[in-house]
């Protein structure tokens, strides 16, 4: 017995298991900034998608069509490589957060989460039934309170297993950041691999730790939707 | 800042390059989508039949492929398949180094990832069939061939069409990632570009709306699909 827990304590992916987590906290520090901000301007732009003012819609259906058409990779290169040749960029003060992968990454991944998350907040926003916001109206309550009270609430639970499904592709796509050169798990990975040769071992530790971050996500929204969907619970 | 100029087709500019990256990322999709597709039917088969272990191994294939970023996934099968290609072909008594192409490497990875996608997409239109129409089918003598050819593909395909549709657009947009292994499609010749005319915002800008083009054209082409295969259904 003890020689077997010997044995995999100087196992290859045990070792890498530990390297690979000290990544672990950039990768979080990474979702931290960006899915709370993408879930505030998601909401912002989703309501704008859906506002009377054409020109505003317009913007925000290009925008959304333009995230959505390229991948994330290309976003990404984009304002890392992109916007840094750029001379009056460089001379901004906007170079104090792009010279730093870790900003760069933090707004790529907001302008494609921002994206994705506006479009399905636009289909919950949508789908609420017109009696309830006429209901509203008839109790004399304002737009600003309509909003809150009614729209808001109905729409982002509605669309809660949707959003979840893009906090879990938002999981997936801190690994893209690896490539400018910012060190988190897949980064690290990266570098046990070229070390050691050995590919699959390092590959395999990072894997299971971005299973069990998904698998906190899936949690995390499973409460969510048991939270906000009192009427859908089984039993009280 | 953005240089037209270096656009041009022939040996002043990088058009032509661009124009065969185009294509190379068009084969990879094309081909990693079918053979995808082809692994789909499978993981599908396996998760209805009614065998436990076949369930098992197709829930695992979906649920940790899904569960793991898609750079990791083409790292993993791009320096570890080599390893593994030569150790089956040691058990056929082959000891000599195998090298798979970057074409290959790059069609299995982003098959893999793509596969699973589909078999979500795949097993919920098998399931939209209603169990009288294979009922019928068998009632009139079909084998299963017959039944599986012309009762549940052609209202798979209809069912699934839109889904397809989506799956086809995450593939395209993953053989972006490809890049990483060498091989020159869209997003590597726009760093090979770059690096060489020190011009990254030209030709990422280029890649990004090469890219925009190729979804969108997808886009129409499986628009009219689906309203050419709901003919007779006007919903």
């Amino acid at each position: 017995m003890i020689e077997f827990l010997n044995s995999i304590q100087n196992s290859l992916i045990y070792k890498n298991f530990f390297l690979v987590l000290s990544g672990l906290d950039n990768t979080i520090l990474l979702l931290l900034i960006s899915l709370p901000l993408g879930f505030v301007l998601a909401l912002l732009f989703a309501l704008g998608r859906v506002s009377k003012i054409t020109l505003l819609s317009r913007t925000i259906a290009s925008y959304i069509f333009v995230i959505r058409g390229t991948p994330l990779l290309v976003q990404i290169y984009l304002i890392y490589f992109g916007l840094g040749s750029v001379k009056f960029i460089r001379e901004s003060f906007l170079w104090y957060a792009l010279k730093e992968p870790f900003w760069c990454g933090v707004i790529a991944l907001t302008i494609n989460t921002v994206a994705y998350g506006a479009e399905i907040f636009r289909g919950g926003i949508q789908s609420i039934e017109k009696s309830q916001v006429e209901s509203g109206l008839s109790l004399g309550f304002g737009k600003f309170l309509l909003l809150r009270k009614i729209i808001l609430p109905i729409a982002i639970r509605k669309v809660l297993p949707s959003y979840g499904n893009e906090l879990i592709l938002m999981v997936k796509a801190t690994s893209l950041v690896s490539l400018t050169t910012y060190m988190e798990m897949t980064g690290i990975a990266r570098k046990i691999m070229a070390k050691t040769f050995a590919p699959v071992e390092a590959f395999i530790a990072a894997g299971i730790l971005y299973l069990f971050l998904n698998f906190l996500m899936v949690q995390f929204v499973k409460y969510l939707e048991w939270k906000y969907n009192p009427h859908l619970r089984l039993n009280n | 800042m953005f240089k037209f100029d270096k656009l041009v087709f022939g040996d002043a500019g990088w058009g032509d390059e661009f124009l065969i990256a185009t294509l190379m990322t068009l084969l990879v999709s094309i081909l990693s989508m079918g053979l995808g597709l082809f692994l789909a039917i499978i993981t599908v088969w396996a998760k209805i039949i009614q065998n436990r272990i076949t369930r098992f191994i197709a829930n695992f294939y979906t649920t940790v492929i899904r569960g793991v970023p898609e750079l990791l996934v083409i790292y993993l099968i791009f320096f570890g398949g080599n390893a593994v290609v030569m150790s089956i072909a040691k058990v056929f008594g082959y000891n000599k180094y195998i090298e798979l192409n970057a074409l290959t490497i790059a069609t299995i990875a982003i098959a893999v990832i793509s596969a699973t996608y589909s078999s979500e997409v795949l097993r919920a239109s098998y399931l939209a069939i209603s169990k009288g129409q294979i009922e019928a089918a068998r009632a009139l003598g079909m084998n299963k061939f017959s039944i599986f050819f012309k009762v549940i593909s052609p209202q798979v395909i209809r069912h699934a069409l839109p889904g397809i549709g989506n799956v086809w657009q995450i593939t395209l947009k993953d053989t972006s990632l490809i890049s990483v292994t060498g091989l020159v499609e869209i997003m590597r010749q726009s760093r090979i570009s770059s690096n060489v005319e020190h011009s990254p915002l030209t030709f990422l800008i280029t890649a990004a709306i090469l890219y925009l083009c190729l979804t969108t054209i997808s886009g129409r082409v499986f628009k009219t699909l689906e309203v050419n295969y709901s003919k007779g259904f006007s919903t």
